[in-house]
């Protein structure tokens, strides 16, 4: 009998089941609330641009350069593809150092060199990008006398190292060891181990740190202030000063006239629109063929 | 009769534990696929196995039992250098795979001819099942034209997975069961062609009929492989081994024919671990 009650009674109505429900209801709302405003400034963001800038977008904005002050019309064909150019060589130098840095970390060393890896990763991450514009300047523009595309893909190219190596480390770690016990049981030597089963088991996530840092450094002001510098006129010489989204957008939105306000709305509507079609691309492109299938 | 007293392995009458590798009638010239000699392993200096000798004959398959923590994995992945990968360990004593010390041998290349199935299925998750089985071959850089396809057959349908998988080569391999991926990773294994098959419990994450299709591969694939099997499971090392090796904190206390093991033990702690004592 006693033994009878006990086991009915877990099927019982608990009495303070009311109670629980409209604390699981509180919570859920909560979480519901904090949701809605942490996806609000995006849309609000994407809502304003477009609203903005789309007034002053048109073809001409893609292929037209700057037009003096005073008159109407022209575009920003220089610092889109600045920014282009800029993202391409800050990828060329930020994207194989952070790998590198992140496979050194998590596979080859465990030592004191390691944690100080991790440890500068750490500050870097957190180094105003002003201060990386302005390191850029002591290592770059003054040996070579003068602004250049180049620095500015350097400066670019430091600022995206500790994002991809952080996520490349965190991503590696979680590769079971049991994938590179399997691997080097087969007898595949460490390195290959590390690039075709340790790598590309972690592909997915490191490519959306790459993802990341390539739009984080396309929406850089800052450090290409003082490398890149900016120019009026149409070049694509890696020696030369270069045009980009971000400073252009920067000097139309400080200036007094309301056509180059408008203009710069247009720009930051197009940045946006050119991280998010990067995005778009890179994952189509290294889409898992797996994916929808397990 | 002739394979009993081929087979029978013996202590030396007074001799130590560690010294269980004494063979009567031995057959002049057979030598030994693997022998180890006074095999220690340490991490953090602190020793894991100590002193093993263990000899193994070519195509038998030897189970190593014994409680948990008793060193059996850290025997088995000393085989094939698997410590390298941990730091603070050391192997001490000397490692002979086909007479040859293994110390003369490249870590790929010893890896190659010493296999190894692991305790959890770990197929590569993005492999499909096909680039599972020949990933050995493809990651070797084997530049031989050989008909992977044809390789891939083979190795499958050796693993007694052919059947199965035939119409879905190209599906993850992690779409497959736990028996299967385990069974792909057999296939896996024997396609780099190695001639010993190192297995840490093999069927310990599985379900008893896979557990049987596992158990039933190993007793055919002793023929042309020489397997080391680590098992919690008595009845699983009665069934398929020749010899079984009893392991008890580090030491080899017994090794013997497994027939005579499980039905005449030479050690008093044998006993009480086959009969569930301890354990
Ligand atoms: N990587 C390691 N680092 C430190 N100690 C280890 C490591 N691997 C195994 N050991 C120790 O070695 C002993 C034997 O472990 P193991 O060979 O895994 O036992 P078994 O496989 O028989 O259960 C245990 O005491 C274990 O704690
Ligand atoms: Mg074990």
């Amino acid at each position: 009998m006693e033994e009878n009650k006990a086991h009915t009674s877990v099927f019982a109505k608990p009495k303070n089941l009311k109670r629980r429900k409209i604390v699981n209801s509180i919570m859920l709302s909560l979480c519901v609330v904090a949701a809605v405003i942490s996806i609000l400034p995006l849309f609000y963001i994407f809502f304003y641009t477009t609203k903005s800038g789309i007034s002053s977008l048109n073809l001409d904005f893609f292929t037209q350069m700057p037009k003096p002050v005073g008159e109407a019309g022209g575009g920003m064909a220089n610092g889109i593809v600045g920014t282009l150019i800029l993202i391409s060589l800050g990828s060329i130098i930020g994207i194989p150092v952070g790998i590198l840095a992140g496979i050194y970390v998590t596979e080859y060393s465990g030592g004191i060199f390691s944690n100080l890896i991790k440890f500068v990763t750490d500050v870097l991450s957190g180094v105003p990008s002003i201060i990386i514009g302005i390191f850029a300047y002591g290592v770059i523009v003054i040996p070579m006398q003068g602004f250049s595309a180049l620095a500015g893909g350097f400066a670019l190219g430091i600022l995206m190292i500790p994002t991809i190596t952080r996520i490349t480390e965190e991503m590696l770690k979680l590769v079971p060891q049991s994938l590179r016990e399997a691997s080097l049981a087969l007898g595949v030597s460490r390195w290959k181990t590390t690039l075709q089963i340790v790598l590309r088991t972690a592909s997915g996530g490191i490519i959306t740190g790459i993802l990341l840092a390539i739009a984080r450094a396309a929406g850089e002001t800052a450090p290409l202030l003082f490398t890149a510098f900016g120019n009026r006129f149409w070049s694509t010489d890696l020696n030369q000063p270069i045009a980009s989204l971000p400073v252009q957008i920067f000097n139309y939105a400080i200036s007094p006239f309301d056509d180059w306000h408008k203009q710069a709305w247009a720009g930051a509507l197009v940045l946006i629109s050119l991280v998010f079609i990067v995005n778009l691309i890179v994952r189509i492109v290294t889409r898992d063929k797996f994916a929808n299938k397990v | 009769m002739e394979e009993e007293k081929i087979n029978i392995v013996t202590l030396a009458d007074e001799g130590d534990l560690s010294e269980t590798d004494v063979l009567e009638n031995e057959p002049q010239g057979k030598s030994y696929e693997v022998e180890t000699k006074n095999l220690s392993v340490f991490f953090n200096g602190r020793p894991a196995i100590a002193e093993i000798n263990l000899k193994v004959r070519k195509s038998t398959a030897t189970a190593i039992i014994g409680p948990s923590g008793c060193g059996k994995s850290t025997f088995l992945r000393a085989l094939n250098f698997m410590h390298d990968m941990v730091p603070k360990s050391k192997v001490t004593g000397e490692i002979f795979i086909n007479s040859r010390n293994i110390s003369e041998f490249d870590t790929v290349d010893l890896r190659r001819k010493v296999g190894m199935v692991f305790q959890k299925p770990n197929p590569f998750p993005k492999m499909s099942i096909f680039e599972n089985v020949v990933s050995g071959i493809k990651l070797n850089g084997n530049k031989e034209k050989k008909n992977l396809h044809e390789v891939a057959e083979n190795c499958l349908k050796h693993a007694g997975l052919w059947e199965e998988v035939k119409d879905r080569l190209k599906q993850p391999a992690v779409s497959l069961s736990g028996g299967q991926q385990q069974r792909l990773c057999i296939a896996r294994t024997i396609a780099v062609e190695p001639e010993i098959i190192l297995m840490d419990e093999p069927t310990s994450a599985l379900d008893p009929i896979s557990t049987q299709k596992i158990e039933e591969l190993i007793f055919h694939l002793k023929k042309e492989f020489t397997i080391l099997v680590v098992t919690h499971n008595m009845q699983q090392a009665a069934r398929v081994s020749d010899h079984t090796a009893f392991f008890y904190m580090g030491k080899l206390i017994e090794y013997s024919r497994t027939r005579r093991m499980f039905t005449n033990p030479r050690e008093k702690l044998t006993e009480e671990y086959i009969t569930g004592k301890f354990g």
